[in-house]
């Protein structure tokens, strides 16, 4: 039942041979070698696979390769500009946006599309946008803020204040 | 974790989707969003030897006014229909129901039609098309009739849908006079099944008389439930607190839910009570706004 097909992955094409239940996640990570896309929980909760399916974030663990033949997919590895990173990346580094790193590209990535609908969103935008991501370390405030940053740069506005916020 | 072996087919018209179903028998399965079926795939409790996958059959996502009824394609993303102005101004309940369902991205891939035909009773549209009385059309190799919602589910994941039947549109009346609808659940953290759902949606005549309830409630019961007693107590009252409490204390004792992680029976009950007493409230509130 292995048939070969051809998916656009951050603008290239990557041609391999795989059965029906071939994941997308394991086609990304283990046929076309781009392991910045993470395989955390495998039951679509976590949000580690998250990638960008047509412009739309998807969990790669809950879609068969298959299913994304014609479309164009993106991944972490996708993200950064010709001339730099991404105001996402740039905000998770700025922001201590990331412990161990690992949520980091899905996070990123759901981010995205977060920012594109939502180009100013509030706290609670943030926190409901992310709602299909988990993050084990950081508790999240680092991970809103470094959001809120990458819209703020997007938009051209002021950067916010990147200082760890005390309580007295 | 990987799901069992299985052939693949994507068709591009229904007739073709219908053909194959036939050919293949009840080893074929529809996907649409895939994003029920993939997950109990993975966990193989499902194992089709075949999925036939909808998604490049064109003309099934969409949202249309079409005179007193809306129609829903079955493959309009959950996304689709959150974010739907013209769905919304009608029937917020949308937007309440949308908010709640798994999280972003699977709103983004998961279908209303594949919400109801995987025939969860923990599934969240289901309730919301009971209180909106919706009807599902369904596609066969001898054409297509219409199901009313409450014909449609028959037993833990069984539906109406038979074999070699395509699940294609939800249509849903708009009524006449001032509506509003309204839907929430409890869940105990964001993508989890309901502990209890109820969804509302209430008709008002110029007098401020109700004239038509409908109230479904999720996960508690094998089936999605309609609450016919608290309708009942409902239609014809102008919705005052007294017979609002009534209706909310009638669904609490109707529902059959049942002990697990979630919380025990009584909890339940008590989680039912509280929320359709708060989406009555709150549908009301929409229909005079």
């Amino acid at each position: 039942m292995k048939r070969e097909i051809t998916l656009k992955i951050n603008g290239e094409e990557y041609t391999s041979t795989v059965e029906p239940r071939t994941l997308l996640v394991h086609f990304i990570r283990e046929h076309a070698m781009l392991t910045g896309t993470h395989i955390g929980c495998d039951t679509s909760s976590c949000g580690a696979c998250t990638i960008l399916i047509d412009g739309k974030s998807a969990k790669s663990c809950t879609i068969l390769a298959i299913q994304a033949v014609g479309k164009e997919i993106t991944t972490v590895e996708g993200l950064a500009l010709a001339d730099g990173p991404h105001p996402l990346q740039e905000g998770f580094k700025e922001n201590h946006g990331l412990h161990c790193g690992f949520c980091t590209p899905g996070m990123m990535m759901r981010a995205v599309e977060l920012l594109e609908k939502n180009p100013n969103p509030t706290e609670e935008d943030i926190r409901w946008g992310i709602s299909g991501n988990l993050c084990r370390c950081t508790g999240y405030n680092n991970i809103v803020k470094a959001i809120k940053y990458a819209g703020a740069k997007m938009r051209g506005d002021e950067l916010p204040s990147t200082e760890p916020e005390f309580v007295e | 974790m990987i799901p069992s072996s299985f052939d693949y087919s994507a068709p591009t018209t229904l007739e073709e989707a219908l053909n194959l179903l036939e050919e293949i028998g009840d080893e074929a399965k529809i996907l649409a969003g895939g994003h029920s079926l993939i997950p109990m795939m993975k966990l193989r409790f499902a194992e089709p030897e075949h999925l036939i996958d909808l998604s490049n059959v064109p003309g099934l996502s969409y949202i249309n006014t079409e005179g007193n009824t809306v129609k829903i394609g079955a493959m309009t993303r959950e996304v689709d229909a959150e974010e739907s102005e013209e769905l919304n101004k009608l029937f917020p309940i949308f937007k309440d129901v949308g908010k709640l369902i798994a999280d972003p991205q699977v709103r983004n891939f998961g279908t209303l039609g594949g919400n109801l035909a995987h025939g969860d009773a923990a599934n969240d549209q289901p309730a919301v098309m009971m209180a909106l009385n919706a009807e599902i059309e369904i596609i066969g190799k001898e054409g297509t009739r219409t199901v009313g919602i409450d014909d449609f589910f028959f037993g833990f994941y069984t539906t109406a849908v038979e074999e070699g039947e395509i699940l294609t549109a939800i249509k849903i009346p708009i009524p006449d006079g001032k509506f509003g609808s309204a839907y929430h659940k409890s869940e105990r953290k964001v993508g989890d099944y309901a502990t209890g759902g109820v969804g509302v949606q209430l008709t008002f005549d110029s007098s401020g008389t109700c004239t038509k309830a409908g109230i479904g409630l999720t996960n508690v019961n094998p089936t999605p439930l309609r609450a016919s007693r608290s309708e009942e107590a409902l239609v014809g009252t102008t919705v005052t607190d007294e017979v609002i409490e009534q209706a909310a204390q009638f669904a609490s004792e109707d529902c059959n839910p049942s002990a697990d992680l979630r919380g025990d029976e009584d909890y339940k009950r008590r989680i039912i009570k509280v929320l359709t007493k708060r989406m009555i409230v709150k549908a009301k509130e929409r229909a005079f706004s």
